[in-house]
This record gives C-alpha cells, structure tokens and sequence, in this order.
C-alpha cells in the first residue's frame, strides 16, 4: 500500500478492490449477525478515539486558534480573522522560511536522490561486501535527528572538530560553516543528507530487485549498452518507487524540525530557520500560539495541497494502472 | 556475468569499490571520530581530533555510565517506545481487522479519514495537543508522550495491517467460523498468528519513530526525571558545551542502543520500509 494511493484506491474502493471476502460474503448474504455491531464497536473504538482525540481534534483546535490572538491560557477571546495569516506572509522570517524549504526540496530532488539512485544501482551489481557498504550506508537513518545534529555540531565545532581541521589541512575555513549564513542552509542539507540518503537508497533497491532478471536481460541481447537498459528499461520500471520517493523528500522537507532546532536554532540571523522552528519559537517561547497555530495550518495545507495535487497528476497513472492490472486478473 | 579475470570488469569493479569506500568513510568518520573523541581530553581533541588517543581517558565515558541519568533516560525511552508502540500496534490490528473483513456502511470513509491522517505532521498538531495535554494533566506524564506518539502512528501501520489482513484467504475465516470460532476468537487465535510478519514489521518501524522522537517529549517533559535520551543529549550539549570530549562520548552512548537494535532488526525494518511504500 502507497501511502498516498491510498486517498483514491478506497474512494473507488468497494466491491470492485476488494477481494472476495467474508465481508463482501456477509453483505450479499442474509442479515449481519447479531452481535455484529458489538464487535464493530469493540474493535474500532481504542483507535478512533486515539485518533479523533488525539491527531483530528488538535488539527480542529488549531486551525480555530489560528482565527485569534490568543496567548495558550484560558480560552481565546480576541478574534483577528485572517490577521494572523496576513501577518506570517508579510514577515520576513516566515517568507525566509518558504524560501529555505524551497532551496532543500530542490537540493534534495537534484542531489540527494540522485545520489542515492546511483548508488542503489552500484550496489546492486555483483560486489563483494555490498551487504557491508549497504548496511553501513542505511545505519545513519536509526539515528534520531538530534544525535546526528549534536555529533555534527561537535565535529564542526570550532578547533576541536574535525571540519576545522581537515578545512586547515584544505586550506580554508569550512570550520564556520554553521557561523556563515550564506552556507547555513548547504551545512543542513549535507547532514539531513548524511541521515537519509541511506533510506532512499533502500528503497531504490528493494524496486530494483523486484524487476525481472530478463527484462535486462532481453535488452541486453537486443543489443542495448548498460547505459540504455538502464535509461529505458530499469529508470521506467522504478519510476513508482521514483515517484513516492519524491513525495516523502518533499513531505519531510516542508516538516523539517529536529535537526534545524538542534544544529542551529534556525540561526544565524535566521539564515537556516525553517516553518516548524518559526512556529515552535512563536508557540512555545513566546506565547503567541494564535500567531504559531496559523503557521502550523500554512504548513499543514502546503502539504495537503501539494499531495493533492501530486495525487492527481504525477501518481495517478501507478494507482490506475495497480487497479487495471486488478481488473485485468479477474 | 561470468566472472573472468577480464582486466576491464577488474577496473571496474575496483572504481564500484572505491566510490563505495569514499561514501562509506563519509558514513563512518564521524562516528569514529565521535567514538574516539570520546577517548581524549579536550587538548588531545584539538591538536589530534582524528588519530588514536594518547594517551587513552576512558573517563568520559566511565562517569556517564556510572551516572543515573543516563541510565534513567535511557529507561524512559525504552518504557515509552515499548508501551507505545505496543497500544499502537494492539489498537492499528484491531481497526485493520474490522476495516479489511467487515462491510459496514462509514467503512470507506473512516478509513479515508486515517489516510488524511499521514498528512498531519506532529508540527501541526503540537500547540494544540500541548494545551489538551495541559488540561488533562498529562504533562510530565508518560502518557502525555505514549498516547499522541500512538495516535500518530495509528494511519499508517492501520493501511498497512490492513492489506496485509486482507490477503489472507476467506476460506480460512469460513473454516474457523464453521469451527464455531467466534470474531474474538479468529482475530485473536488465527488472524494474529498468521500476521506475525506484518506485525513484526510495523512494531519496528514504530519503535524507531519513537526512539527518536523529540518534538512531543521536549514540550511535555520539563520535568528532568522524565527525558528521553535524544532530549537529554541535546541538554546535555548545552550543559556541557565547553567540554566537547564529553558530549562525544554521551552522543556515542546514546547512539549504541539504536545501532544495536538495528543490528538485530534490520531485515524487518528494511523489508517493512519497502513494503510500506511499494504496496
């Protein structure tokens, strides 16, 4: 199951994907069963009222304080409307926000995945220790972000990191790359790269073992290099993998916290802040959670709005095609 | 490909080697260096950050492991990524059961609103979930952490769980119910077993969330007693930030429980990541 496929496949959904069960056996046969609610009720109940209470309603909450100027304590009074949106567009920070997420998106779609489908295509190849150099290169993303972010501090810390030296042994001063605002954001991005590029190319392996041995093979023998089997016959049939992939880097991006707070606070002079450390700074260090509650909603709706929109025009073809297949099969 | 001794394939794969060897050393230096660092004193650390220590200063990390801090944050995080993932995981099957072999009218859409669900970030909800919390006195509460942290893992592992429940076949649901196997029974004696793969999958994906979750505990926990290891290990930079020796050697140590689990549960973890997104 896609993550994303999932909105349409179940909106379809009904008899026509599900596959013929006791369920579908139950609706076309007699009446339900007595006792059947009772269990609906058992069963469902500890995860709705988990997730109602705890993801919906705080999402409800949050979308109605954005609506106030509202300092977190006793119930908001002093409704602004849309102020508080106004506003985040109009700062500085926030539009400096926008802009870094927009800078890692597309370092990550330009660099990091790239990297990572290369390097699942070299390990892929028969080499000896690859199950070594794949288990090493995935190790970093059971980190949590604020350990990667503490080590990486302590290697770039001033004179007794090992950045400031290895810069003095190059000749210059990458020692400061965290003080400089102008390779602030490159610094971040090399490091959520270092955590994750790992997982990524993970994923890229696990398609390209799912394709048939002969595919490449018949192409080869058609007389295609190693470079045009690739580009036509291995890059199309990772193209799904390809394609969530980018939605996950995009998500995430947009989301990026931990590693910001813990490497730089978003510093210096803003140089590396990102939405969620604008909001955490507003929501939980200066009490303006009206204010931080509208740039939660921004950032919830980009992400919305760019997954409904990637949805509906990059992933359709892969969940109509799982569900032609499916009809294809009957 | 067969394996001649063609010169060619030979340069080859050594350049595949050495590409390998460069990232990998871009993976491990750090660590190393980290692992190391933790070894020196401060002055060795600034004339000599990469080489051996000289001589060896194991007391950075004799006083962290003889402190109860340490121990104790480790402590809290393994109670609240255990008993988390574990209401999580015991709540995602039981929903995925009714969603995957039960017609009800709702279904559909219930299980749309789970799928809405992946969209919302723990950033979005966190100001809110603070002041519900608050007023539920669940700060400084385990709870506080274990419950939303399962909440917000419930939309995936229910997708998940749920296509995998439905792969198992009808005619084993018949059978059982032909048994006089009640919904209870088959869920739990038959329906459980059989989908202890899936399980093991989403409880490790879970796990790791929860171990390296910070946002949630950072704002319930301002109780020191309760921390959880990725916000002690942040406290403890600001608090030691002069002595980078130490913070070394408590980041090492904080890493080790991860990579040992990862170790152990690798194969899980891997073939659950690219499950979950292939489908």
């Amino acid at each position: 199951m896609t993550r994303p496929s999932t909105v349409p496949e179940t909106r379809r959904g009904g008899p026509a994907t599900d596959p013929p069960g006791p369920g579908t056996a139950r609706r076309r046969g007699a009446r339900p069963r007595p006792g059947r609610r009772r269990v609906l009720a058992i069963f469902l109940t500890p995860a709705l009222v988990l997730f109602l209470l705890l993801v919906i309603a705080p999402i409800v909450v949050a979308s109605y304080a954005s609506l106030y100027k509202w300092n977190g304590f006793n119930l908001p009074q002093n409704f602004v409307g849309l102020d508080n949106y106004t506003r985040a567009f109009g700062d500085p920070t926030f539009r400096g926000d926008l802009w870094h997420g927009l800078v890692l998106i597309v370092l990550s779609l330009t660099v990091q995945l790239p990297v990572a489908l290369g390097l699942a295509m070299l390990l892929n190849q028969p080499l000896r220790g690859r199950s070594i150099y794949r288990l090493i290169f995935f190790a970093p993303y059971v980190l949590s972000e604020v350990t990667t972010a503490v080590l990486f501090n302590l290697v770039f810390s001033p004179n007794r990191g090992l950045g400031d030296s290895i810069a003095r042994w190059l000749g210059s001063d990458a020692g400061t790359i965290f003080a400089d605002p102008d390779t602030v954001l490159f610094a971040v991005f090399m490091i959520v790269s270092w955590k994750y590029f790992g997982l990524y190319m993970m994923l890229f392996l696990a398609a390209r073992q799912s394709i048939p041995k002969e595919l490449n093979e018949a192409a080869t023998t058609d007389g295609a290099g190693p470079w045009q089997a690739f580009r036509h016959v291995t890059l199309p049939l990772l193209g799904p993998t390809i394609r969530i992939s980018v939605f996950l880097s995009v998500i995430g991006t947009i989301q990026l916290f931990d590693m910001v707070w813990v490497l730089t606070g978003g510093g210096p002079i803003h140089a590396s802040e990102t939405m969620a450390v604008t909001m955490f700074q507003y929501g939980f260090r200066r009490f303006e959670v009206g204010y931080a509650s509208a740039i939660s909603i921004i950032m919830f709706l980009l992400s919305f709005v760019f997954a409904l929109i990637y949805q509906r025009v990059v992933l359709r073809r892969d969940t109509e095609g799982a569900i032609t297949n499916q009809g294809d099969n009957r | 490909m067969t394996s001649t001794a063609n010169p060619a394939l030979r340069a080859r794969r050594l350049v595949l080697h050495l590409v390998c060897i460069v990232v990998g050393a871009v993976i491990v230096v750090p660590v190393w260096f980290g692992v190391l660092g933790g070894f020196k004193d401060n002055g060795q650390l600034s004339v000599n950050p990469l080489g051996l220590p000289d001589p060896w200063v194991p007391s950075n990390y004799t006083d962290i492991l003889t402190s109860e801090v340490f121990w104790r944050q480790l402590g809290n995080s393994v109670l609240i990524a255990v008993t988390g993932t574990f209401i999580m995981v015991a709540a995602a099957a039981m929903a995925a059961f009714v969603f995957a072999r039960f017609a009800f009218r709702g279904r559909e859409l219930l299980f749309t609103l789970f799928g809405v669900g992946l969209m919302f970030p723990f950033a979005v909800a966190i100001l809110p979930l603070f002041v519900l919390l608050r007023s539920m006195e669940l700060l400084d509460n385990p709870l506080g952490v274990i419950l939303p942290q399962a909440a917000f893992g419930l939309p995936i592992t229910v997708i998940i769980l749920r296509q995998f429940f439905r792969t198992i076949p009808g005619e084993v649901e018949e059978a059982a119910i032909l048994d006089g196997c009640s919904a209870f029974g088959f869920f739990w004696r038959i329906l459980l077993p059989m989908a202890r793969p899936a399980l093991a999958t989403v409880s490790v994906l879970a796990l790791v969330t929860s171990w390296n979750n910070f946002m949630l505990p950072l704002v319930v926990f301002t109780d020191q007693s309760w921390w959880t290891l990725p916000v002690g290990v942040q406290a403890f930079q600001g608090q030691y930030s002069d002595d980078t020796a130490r913070v070394l050697a408590y980041v090492v140590l904080s890493m080790v429980p991860a990579l040992g689990f990862y170790a152990v549960a690798e194969r899980q973890l891997i073939s659950g990541l690219s499950g979950s997104v292939k489908g």
